[in-house]
């Protein structure tokens, strides 16, 4: 259990990355790019709340995990 | 995570305790309330206080509103929760329930866009913000107070009396807005009724002050002060070392994240999906909520009491599994139960009035359709068995969020020691549910709107959806999904003590 735990630990870090891409690539820098107001609000949010929190997060969090951190 | 000595000090008598859970579940009820209606009449608040040359974007600005309500809370959670971990737990939840109160009556008295122009929408996205600040700070203040006044073995038990507020302060808001909606004219209602549900907040407010200024600090909290062991500072010790801030990441990645999303789906998804999905009638969607919710409501009690038995881990979780299995299945099924198509149209009941054109079909359901401009704008009154059915369909949703919600109070408490507890608690919790839920509405909306985009044009590709409707359950299954793996790999299973 304690291996899976940690190998899993890639995993969370993968996925922060990955969200963080779709977050900014896919969704924050079209609706920046826009031009329209409405999506503003949502493109603030992506960039500024959810990608540190989600990113970030999972990061420390994998990271923790890799090292063993939650064995216990 | 390490087993804490096993305690009681902080316990108080049978008496006391119910004073307690009553004074803070009332304050904390209030508060959800207060939160609740501005949601609740958000198409309403779009009209008045928005440009309204375009009804969808006055609609997205609201939802904007409505999440930066709920971005706002985690800020919340660390001023509030800094300041409960410094100067206790009473003064605090006191002053977050006087925000909140002051700033829903005030939103219930600003001028409409017509009158001030674009200070009135400013003014009321500011208003929405302090909302969102005290609720941040009010939750944790009121779990951990509780929670620091009860027994070792009934700790689940007596805190969900607390997470049964959320739920019942979302009831009590459609009550009142439908008793107030009964009272007069739909003309009236649409002038000056809608402010009614806000200002009626301030008498709970006055009255709920009163009860909790009269009571005791936390024992654990005072005893922590008198020994000298309160923390310094707050923010520092919670997230700045790594012993006490891994906890942090896993109470929010393997539970309140995952919580965050159930409890958003199963009532404020469901209610959004009624409405603007099924097109079902917005009186009838809030009697379909409303006796779901009441129906409900009282497993958060049970799970909570059963928490206390076998563990709060294996009841959030399963709660967890079970939602993600089911909800595509059971949104199907709304969908199906609503949609005309799948009715026999009692053709010599048919009628057309000027713009409007009334069908009735075999089961009692009655659909309006009226012609505006060139739109035509879908309402359907279903028939009772149907009604039924919905009322189901919504409350197996609601026994899902009873069996996350229930024990989470006493999960977070009990994750953290007490002279940072209100401030490391309070965190995860409103990213959770403040962010990773509150957000839900906008995102699920955004994904059958691009589902069905896609599905309209011949070369969507991957993005083509069978059926495009259910795209928004695809946010809360991945969510959930995530913290459902996490919990169950890293989450010990044996409940832990407060100190």
């Amino acid at each position: 259990m304690k291996t899976i735990k940690r190998a899993l630990g890639i995993l969370w870090i993968a996925s922060g990355l990955a969200a963080g891409y779709y977050l900014i690539v896919s969704q924050a820098i079209p609706q920046f790019s826009s031009g329209r107001s409405e999506d503003l609000v949502p493109a603030i949010i992506y960039t500024f709340i959810l990608m540190p929190i989600i990113t970030g997060g999972l990061c420390i969090f994998g990271w923790y995990a890799l090292r063993g951190e939650y064995d216990d | 995570m390490t087993n804490r000595p096993n305690q009681t000090a902080g316990s108080a008598n049978g008496k006391t305790l119910w004073k307690v859970i009553g004074a803070s579940s009332l304050g904390t009820l209030i508060e959800w309330y207060d939160f609740y209606i501005f949601g609740s009449l958000a198409l309403v608040i779009s009209t008045k206080f928005f440009p309204p040359d375009n009804p969808t974007a006055a609609f997205l600005s609201t939802l904007a509103t409505f999440a930066a309500g709920f971005v706002v809370r985690p800020f919340g959670a660390l001023f509030f929760g800094r300041l409960g971990d410094l100067i206790g737990r009473k003064y605090t939840f006191l002053v977050t329930l006087l925000l909140m109160g002051l700033a829903t009556c005030a939103i219930g008295l600003v001028p409409g866009y017509e009158t001030i122009g674009f200070a009135a929408p400013v003014i009321v996205l500011i208003l929405r913000l302090l909302q969102g600040l005290a609720l941040g700070g009010e939750y944790g203040g009121a779990a951990t107070y509780v929670a620091e006044h009860s027994e070792p073995d009934k700790r689940g038990f007596r805190t969900s009396w607390i997470q049964t507020t959320a739920t019942f302060g979302l009831f009590i808001s459609l009550a009142v807005i439908m008793l107030t909606k009964s009272s007069m004219s739909a003309e009236a209602f649409d002038d000056w009724g809608w402010r009614v549900p806000f200002l009626v907040s301030s008498v709970m407010v006055v009255v709920s002050y009163f009860i909790r200024r009269n009571m005791e600090e936390s024992p654990l909290f005072k005893k922590a002060k008198a020994e000298g062991n309160t923390s310094s500072n707050p923010l520092k010790e919670s997230f700045g070392k790594k012993y006490n801030f891994k906890f942090v990441l896993l109470a929010l990645f393997g539970a309140t994240m995952g919580q965050g999303v159930i409890w958003y789906t199963g009532q404020f998804y469901a209610l959004s999906f009624l409405q603007n999905v099924c097109k079902v009638d917005f009186d009838q969607t809030n009697y379909i909520i409303g006796a779901a919710l009441l129906a409900g409501t009282g497993f958060f009690v049970f799970f909570g009491w059963l928490s206390d038995r076998v563990g709060r881990k294996p009841i959030m979780l399963a709660g967890m599994l079970l939602a993600i299995l089911t909800y595509r299945p059971i949104y199907d099924r709304i969908y199906q139960l609503t949609d005309p198509a799948t009715k026999t149209e009692l053709i010599e009941q048919q009628r057309t009035e000027g713009d409007t054109t009334v069908r009735v079909y075999d089961d009692g359901s009655v659909l309006t359709a009226v012609e505006t401009a060139g739109t035509v704008k879908q309402s359907i009154h279903v028939g009772s068995g149907t009604f039924i059915s919905l009322v189901w369909l919504v409350f197996i949703q609601v026994i899902y969020v009873t069996m996350v919600y229930g024990p989470i109070a006493a999960f977070l408490v009990e994750m953290f020691p007490v002279r940072i507890r209100y401030t490391s608690m309070s965190l995860p919790y409103h990213i959770g549910n403040g962010i990773f839920g509150g957000l839900l509405p906008a995102v699920a909306t955004y994904l059958v709107n691009r589902a069905q985009t896609a599905s309209a044009q011949p070369d969507a590709g991957w993005l083509s959806a069978d059926k495009p409707y259910l795209a928004g359950l695809w946010y809360p299954i991945i969510i959930a999904g995530f913290s459902f793996v996490i919990g169950l790999l890293y989450l010990k299973r044996k409940n832990q003590d407060v100190q």
